[in-house]
């Protein structure tokens, strides 16, 4: 598992792509992102967009990452010749549920992640409204209502997500 | 204002509710986890961390931060008996359970160095927030639900204090009781509220990893409050819960909400 963190200036390269398309899509384009547009205009609306938040959307920005050296632009003929792929990663299965991500290339430059599964408690019910409710247990359910402006939760799986892109870099031919 | 960064993988962000432009303040508070990470990171080859694993470094070799947090993380393992380690099964260096939190604090720290008064730092889910939302009004800081992102276990209003949780769900590592290697069970979310990061960071994996017994355990050693979701689906807390979480018997609207906090 190290082994695929170390070595790899590609992998390092995605992750900057993907800091750029998370991150500063966001932060930069605040005018056109509706999310960031929400949070600024409207603090108190109740938006669980906070780190806790997995990217379920895809996010197909197109980047031209000036890393990915030696790519000797390929331009066997026209444009068109630098083939545009998606490739599916591997899926990562970490203890909470599967992580795997679809890559689209054109050549060897990375135009678009696509999240296809992330962790999911599909199986947890409605337990929570169901146990013996002290009266503390009553104004913890009464607070859950109340909007926030941040979510405190376990860190997403980051890791499960960058392994399913590594491997859908290491299939590309 | 709202700032968003990347940091040991993680999505975090800055909200700076103080007048102005403080893009300086949070790059620099954004610098110092950047620096956390390039000392602590056992994915980096050049990390003090992992060089010491090489045996490159020593104890006695490693920098001023780095002993700084080895000495913070010997004290919680030792009150906690083991439960919470320096080292993996493989015995291994390992301080995931304690950088994130204590970078997340020294990056708060340095924010209020800078002079902005409120704030909150949300460090993938570790959170930090000082001052108001805006003025009279503390933050309101929500404990997802293990079932949705969008839904809340609890909401808590808080000023200059700190939030964390452990949770198995989306986690892409084990949280491991130290004393056995293996996983702790007992628990789907554990949220720890101290006055610092650090403290809420380590203990809220410490809690989790220890099971039933931990609210109590952790809240009898500390100052701190617990609430936490069993297995079973029961909520346990400890320490002084009640205090933080949003007052009930505020009248909401037809969907539950509470109006005035919604400016739409």
């Amino acid at each position: 598992m190290l082994g695929k963190w170390k070595g790899t200036s590609l992998f390092l390269a995605i992750f900057v792509v993907m800091g750029a398309t998370f991150g500063l899509r966001l932060y930069l384009a605040a005018d056109q992102s509706a999310i960031t547009t929400s949070l600024a205009t409207a603090p108190g609306t109740t938006t669980a967009t906070g780190a806790a938040a997995p990217p379920t959307q895809s996010s197909t920005t197109p980047t031209t990452p000036s890393a990915a050296p030696s790519t000797g632009s390929a331009t066997s003929g026209s444009n068109a010749a630098a083939a545009a792929v998606t490739i599916t990663g591997a899926t990562e299965s970490t203890r909470y549920g599967n992580v795997q991500v679809a890559v689209s290339f054109s050549g060897k430059t990375i135009t678009g992640v696509s999240v296809l599964q992330v962790p999911n408690s599909n199986n947890y019910d409605q337990r929570v409204a169901q146990a013996v409710p002290p009266i503390l247990q009553q104004e913890v359910i009464a607070s859950q209502s109340t909007a926030v402006n941040t979510v405190s939760g376990g860190t997403y799986t980051s890791t499960g997500y960058l392994l399913s892109v590594q491997s859908a870099i290491d299939k590309l031919p | 204002m709202r700032y968003l960064d990347t940091v040991m993988g993680i999505p975090m962000s800055i909200d700076i509710r103080d007048a102005g432009d403080h893009q300086v303040a949070a790059a620099e508070a954004f610098a110092t986890m950047h620096q956390a990470d390039a000392i602590f990171s056992p994915y980096r080859p050049d990390s003090e961390l992992s060089r010491l694993n090489r045996a490159e470094l020593t104890l006695a070799t490693v920098g001023g931060l780095f002993t700084e947090v080895y000495k913070l993380a010997s004290r919680f393992a030792a009150v906690s008996g083991g439960v919470f380690a320096l080292q993996n099964p493989s015995g291994e260096w390992d301080l995931n359970g304690i950088v994130k939190g204590w970078a997340a604090q020294r990056a708060a720290q340095r924010l209020r160095d800078l002079g902005v008064a409120n704030f909150c730092l949300n460090a993938g889910g570790d959170v930090v927030v000082a001052g108001n939302s805006e003025p009279g009004t503390a933050w309101n800081v929500g404990i997802r639900s293990p079932e949705s992102a969008q839904q809340m276990l609890a909401v808590l209003a808080l000023r200059d204090m700190a939030v964390a949780t452990s949770a198995t769900y989306e986690r892409g590592e084990h949280i491991l009781d130290g004393r056995t290697g293996r996983p702790g069970h007992g628990f789907l979310s554990v949220s720890v509220i101290a006055a610092d990061l650090t403290t809420a960071d380590v203990l809220a994996t410490t809690v989790f990893a220890m099971g039933s017994e931990g609210p109590r355990w952790a809240a009898e050693r500390y100052d701190c409050s617990i609430l936490a979701l069993t297995e079973g689906g029961a909520f346990i807390d400890a320490g002084d819960l009640r205090r933080w979480l949003v007052p009930a018997g505020r009248s909401l609207d037809a969907a539950g909400r509470v109006p005035s906090l919604y400016g739409n």
